[in-house]
């Protein structure tokens, strides 16, 4: 039985088509489809519900010590509310999850995890806790409305004073009053906007939605499903657990390398990362040129050899022609190559095109 | 909506043009639960489609589905504005035919427009 977020009554009032995803019913698009959804959030502004995301607060002397020793990325320069992205490893250098990681202050961190991965992380991340942590799951207390695209600065500044908002992309500021409801406002998202991801107490979720879409209405707003979230994303080129990444793959396998610090004295994956030597395959982008739409597992060849798989897939609403990306030998991925992709059955042409598909002006 | 369209329960419509000849597509109730249609992968004419198997797929942005042949026969001709404007079966899925076929030998039991609508509002 899926559980319903907060703003599961507003979804329904808005025409959202349910559907069960990672525990909860969410919906995949409203009425007026995904590509109209798309645009909105590429040209104007959009509203999602992401409450299906997890929240865990490490409080303690030894929350950062923990973190940094969790991710493969390097916490230590961070200072109290800056964002950071990262992969989680277990001990032979596959990825976990891939998180961000607030921190508030010295002692206080926020970790914001994938939905569907939730209890594996709690689970994974509470037997390798030491010292003086607390590590506490709250997802299950908070909402988190995602407002993104060109506009979305437009139209938080109505509900608060725009200076007060978070000014550089991944930062974040607590207890902000939007309209009475106290938030926390983050300068993030998984569109490839400017944008928003602003969380609450459940309780103000329907409240703040409402506000929010009033707020928006002359801009053109419009509430957002997981459908046009998994296609921005995909333009944007960024990468979805489970499909780019699992436990199998490696982050630098998987293009991730920038989160991921060698140099770091030590954390859990290093020794696995490193044992795997030099990566053999490296994560790239297709645009299909023949006729077919490449989804995720599609075997890509080059000159009758397979090269790989696709990873995620789909038709690009902005480009107007379909993009993958795809997990492939590295002797094979320059940009430019020509490739053919097995779509079920059917030899589709593809190029390699850089990443990301798509860049804001 | 012509009397003489019929529907099979996997949401394809068929309409006879005489004994032997029909235009199928996709309904509207189809149409709606696919959403926003990208991509249209067509037989060509000359083609056998064969009664319950897939003679098409649809893409929507989301999805791959297949389409199902409510008869078996000969492509006489396929609706290539299809190939670049899929969003028409969006707009208007009756008026959208797929494929004409000819020579039918079989069909599936079908459905009238009355048992469809029964069909599409209990489920």
């Amino acid at each position: 039985m899926e559980k319903k977020t907060p703003l599961y009554d507003c979804h329904m009032e808005s025409g959202g088509k349910m559907v069960p995803f990672a525990g909860y019913l969410l919906p995949v698009q409203y009425k007026s489809g995904i590509i109209g959804e798309h645009m909105a959030v590429r040209k104007a502004v959009g509203i999602f519900d992401v409450s299906h995301m997890g929240e865990m607060i490490f409080r303690g002397k030894d929350a950062f010590d923990n973190i940094q020793m969790l991710v493969t990325n390097d916490c230590s320069h961070m200072t109290d509310g800056q964002v950071k992205y990262s992969p989680m490893c277990n001990g032979q250098g596959g990825v976990i999850d891939d998180v961000l990681i607030y921190r508030i202050n010295e002692e206080e961190y926020l970790m914001v995890v994938n939905a569907a991965n939730r209890h594996k992380d709690l689970e994974w991340m509470k037997g390798n806790l030491y010292g003086d942590v607390r590590l506490s799951d709250v997802s299950d207390e908070m909402s988190l409305i995602a407002l993104q695209g060109p506009l979305s600065n437009d139209v938080l500044s109505k509900l608060t004073n725009q200076e007060d908002l978070p000014q550089k992309y991944y930062t974040f500021v607590s207890n902000i009053n939007l309209s009475g409801i106290n938030c926390m406002v983050s300068r993030t998202g998984y569109t490839g906007e400017d944008g928003y991801e602003i969380f609450c107490e459940n309780r103000d979720a329907v409240r703040l939605w409402n506000l929010l879409l009033e707020a928006g209405a002359k801009h053109g707003i419009m509430p957002c499903g997981l459908g046009c979230r998994d296609t921005l994303r995909l333009e944007a080129g960024m990468p979805l657990y489970g499909h780019e990444m699992d436990e199998t793959i490696s982050p630098l396998e998987a293009g991730l390398g920038f989160a991921v610090k060698m140099t770091k004295d030590d954390f859990i994956g290093k020794r696995g990362i490193m044992a795997r030597g030099t990566p053999t395959i490296t994560r790239v982008g297709l645009k299909i040129t023949g006729r077919g739409i490449a989804r995720e597992n599609c075997t890509v060849l080059c000159d009758d050899k397979e090269i790989g798989r696709t990873t995620s897939g789909t038709h690009s609403p902005y480009l107007g022609y379909p993009i993958a990306m795809a997990l492939v030998d590295k002797d094979f991925s320059r940009i430019g190559t020509s490739l053919l992709v097995d779509v079920r059955g059917r030899k589709v042409e593809a190029e390699i095109i850089p990443l990301p598909f798509y860049k804001k002006a | 909506m012509s009397d003489k369209i019929l529907f099979m329960k996997s949401h394809e419509w068929v309409q006879f043009l005489d004994d032997t000849t029909a235009r199928i597509g996709i309904s509207d109730y189809a149409q709606s639960e696919l959403g926003d249609l990208v991509f249209i992968n067509l037989p060509e004419v000359g083609d056998e489609v064969i009664v319950g198997e897939s003679f098409a797929d649809v893409e929507s942005v989301k999805a791959v589905s297949n389409v199902y042949s409510p008869v078996t026969g000969t492509v006489k001709a396929v609706n290539e504005d299809l190939l670049d404007q899929p969003e028409l079966v969006n707009s208007e899925a009756m008026e959208t035919w797929f494929i004409e076929v000819e020579n039918i030998s079989d069909k599936a039991d079908l459905l009238s427009e009355l048992e469809y609508k029964k069909l599409i509002s209990e489920s």
